[in-house]
């Protein structure tokens, strides 16, 4: 096996920045104490939090009090959907939830949930064959019978951007809350929630150089929500539970530094990005991009190879020391084509054959030429696996 | 080092074949099969349940060695189930694991573990196997059958496991392949080995055959999976007298004395289920039983049948005692087998194997019994 191990898979999740560790290190055990503790110990982690919050409320330009932690982006959109739709419909009787099948299952099985044991119903809005849902789509379905609509930024399995501004401003004039899951999309995007017209937003801190287990949902002030964890009144009430302070504090450096690097990170990025695109589909055969080639995130490239199974593809790469994935971080080697490829109108035969290389900040144009040396060779092999 | 993908199971043996793999100096790269399971039933399955699967990677990490599932839900489906089902719905009584080390273990998973660059695959199945200048062709020695040598397959040392009956459905090019790590062990020593390693399944119980039943027997599996062979017709003797009905035969096994529901004078045994006219055909204990049996298609591991008929040590079943039969290769790739006693359970659906000595040279599919 090759001593060299490359990673290509940053949109399942990210090394943390030594510069975050090093933010986060004093509490864990200096800066440790319960921050609804009276003494101390309990004041200075407080302020430790309410730091982190005002540094990510800076990054988003929104009030600290807007934001609420989380344990990762799939809480936060779990929270964001229960909680506005509940409260929306306690107020409006409001009954149904707008979204798509390409979201993150955090939200498309949290829709489904309130569907199935709520009494909501779910309208999937279709998308373009990039997987990008026009505002116009969103326009023709909304209503005042609306509860909530929740659409993500950047996809995670194909990378393709959807205009949140645009269909952020038809919620609004409906007087409709929009929730948009950013979890990916904020980790390279400038991120500024007045300008993205969003009440409810998702961000998750492992995709950004910052530590797993924690996230967080910008709660624009005004919208109400229902808690989905009761208890304490951490998080004002809405998210109990004592709060993780040094995750808090990475969280808050890495997405400072993701906002304040971002043009930097693309352009080191999206060149690489191109280059691998390019030569993809110039070298292999039956190769498709999948999602939109220019309208998407600039370190995600994502393909379907006809008559190629890519659990096997996964494992070959594996073993030649490239950490890919296949659409989402899945090691269960389901076989069955992907629900996304599969919801723009792709037949088995190219939906199981789907690749996702996503680039990070520190990836080297050497380890790209390295992966493209042996990606071709690869796919010729796995096609000639009988798949019966 | 030569590359190796072991059949990881969670179970005792697999594991412990993982291991010794990895302690002999290979690459050793574990995979796993997702196997069908009743819709429902997933967390039943008697070889590859969630935990089953969560205990492999365990398995895996331990040894440090790469760990990947592979689905095989639809082929195992389509070729095993599929099978299993149609061959009761026919009157037979279908060996299941033959085909699934056929078509799955040893076509489906060889398959990917080539594709990943590996020039074997290891099982934890008891069975040995001998290149034929006499030189083994063990774990140990990890040397790939050179120069055109046949390989032989071997029954594994311990008699109470041997596996070799269920393996005999390999050809030269599949057994270039194939790895056995535990035939030169027993059971008792492949568990002490567990305990060396300090792997987390020594006590583990052993797997069970016919893996995708569930919960209850292969009888409820039927009914729920093909109700159409709930389908009563007479009980008969060899004269043609009628005596009862039975209930579909697929719920009947040649030999079965009890749950018949008719009186008779002395008992009655099923010696024959007659599926081209849904008859169970019922006799006396002295009616019971043949000598004679006739094969479908058969695999000479050896790649050939031998010119002349010859005396072999037969087994009709897994568990079966062997015989001593006449062995007589037909023009069609078929054997007709002559026993020198009478035998109380040939199967219609089981495998006949044959043996010289600790060599397995092959078998085929019981066809017809028959008695002189």
């Amino acid at each position: 096996m090759p001593l060299t191990k490359t990673y290509l898979d940053y949109a399942a999740t990210t090394p943390v920045d030594p510069r975050v560790v090093e933010a986060m290190l004093p509490y864990f055990n200096q800066t440790f104490g319960n921050p609804s503790s009276v003494h101390a110990f309990g004041q200075s982690a407080e302020a430790a939090r309410e730091r982190a919050r005002e540094t990510i409320a800076q990054a988003l330009n929104c009030q600290p009090k807007e934001i609420i932690f989380t344990s990762c982006g799939s809480e936060s959109d779990n929270l964001a959907l229960r909680g506005a739709a509940l409260a929306r419909r306690e107020k409006t009787s409001a009954n149904w939830i707008l979204t798509t099948h390409l979201e993150h299952h955090a939200v498309s099985h949290t829709a489904a949930q309130l569907e199935k044991y709520y009494g909501f119903q779910v309208e999937w809005l279709k998308t373009d064959r990039y997987g990008i849902i026009h505002p116009e789509t969103v326009e023709n379905a909304i209503c005042k019978n609306t509860a909530l609509v929740s659409l993500m930024w950047a996809n995670n399995e194909i990378g393709s951007l959807n205009s949140i501004a645009e269909i952020g401003a038809i919620c609004r004039t409906q007087g409709v809350p929009f929730h948009s899951d950013a979890v990916q999309g904020a980790a390279h995007l400038p991120t500024d929630v007045q300008s993205l017209n969003v009440d409810l937003l998702s961000i998750g801190a492992h995709k950004f150089y910052g530590p797993k287990g924690i996230g967080a949902l910008y709660l624009r002030q005004g919208t109400p929500l229902i808690p989905a964890q009761t208890g304490g009144s951490q998080e004002f009430g809405y998210r109990a539970g004592t709060e993780n302070i040094p995750y808090m504090v990475g969280m808050a450096e890495a997405f400072r530094l993701a906002q304040t690097e971002h043009a930097a990170r693309t352009t080191h990025l999206q060149p690489l990005r191109d280059h691998l695109i390019g030569t993809i589909l110039e070298e292999i055969p039956e190769a498709r991009l999948t999602g939109h080639p220019t309208e998407r995130l600039p370190n995600h490239a994502s393909f379907a190879f006809k008559d190629a199974d890519a659990n096997t593809l996964l494992m070959m790469l594996d073993l030649e020391g490239f950490a890919c994935s296949s659409g989402s971080a899945c090691k269960t080697g389901d076989p069955r084509p992907s629900e996304v490829l599969t919801a723009l109108g792709m037949s088995a035969d190219w939906a199981l054959g789907g690749l996702r290389v996503t680039l990070g900040k520190d990836t080297t144009p050497e380890e790209i030429n390295a992966f493209l040396a042996v990606l071709p060779g690869l796919v010729e092999r796995v096609r000639k696996i009988n798949q019966r | 080092m030569p590359r190796v993908v072991i059949a990881m199971s969670g179970g005792v043996d697999s594991s412990v074949a993982s291991a010794l793999l990895k302690e002999q100096g290979y690459e050793v790269i574990g995979m796993m099969l997702r196997l069908w399971s009743e819709p429902g039933s997933e967390a039943y399955n008697r070889c590859c349940t969630p935990d089953d699967m969560a205990l492999a990677r365990r398995i895996a990490a331990q040894l440090d060695i790469p760990f990947y599932a592979v689905d095989a839900k639809e082929s195992f489906r389509e070729t095993v189930v599929d099978y299993f089902i149609s061959g009761y719905t026919q009157g037979i009584t279908p060996n299941p694991c033959l085909i699934c080390n056929r078509r799955i273990r040893w076509e489906f998973l060889l398959e990917r573990a080539l594709a990943l660059g590996a020039d074997y695959l290891a099982t934890g199945h008891y069975a040995r196997l001998r290149t034929a200048d006499g030189g083994r062709r063990t774990a140990e020695s990890g040397q790939r059958a050179t120069g055109g040598g046949q390989i032989e397959l071997l029954r594994g040392l311990d008699p109470h496991k041997d596996q070799s009956y269920v393996l005999h459905v390999l050809t030269q090019a599949k057994l270039a392949h194939a790895m056995f790590p535990l035939g030169d062990y027993t059971k008792p020593q492949v568990r002490e080995m567990a305990r060396k390693f300090d792997l987390p399944v020594a006590e583990r119980a052993d797997s069970q055959d016919l893996c995708f039943l569930g919960q209850g027997d292969y009888r409820d599996f039927l009914l729920r999976n093909a109700p159409e062979v709930a389908n009563p017709g007479p009980i008969v003797t060899r004269e043609g007298q009628q005596l009862g009905e039975h209930q579909g035969l697929a719920f009947y096994t040649i030999g079965q004395r009890k749950g018949l529901g008719i009186a008779a004078p002395q008992p009655l045994y099923v010696i024959q289920k007659d599926g081209e006219n849904n008859a169970l055909v019922v006799g006396t204990q002295a009616e019971l039983g043949e000598t004679e049996l006739t094969t479908g298609p058969v695999n000479w591991i050896a790649g050939q049948a031998p010119p002349n008929p010859v005396k072999l040590g037969v087994k009709i079943r897994y568990k079966a005692r062997e015989v001593s039969g006449v062995v007589t290769p037909r023009e069609d790739g078929s054997v007709h087998i002559k026993f020198e006693e009478k035998l109380r359970d040939i199967t219609p659906g089981q495998a006949a194997v044959f043996f010289d000595g600790e060599v397995c040279l092959g078998g085929g599919i019981i066809e017809v019994g028959r008695s002189e």
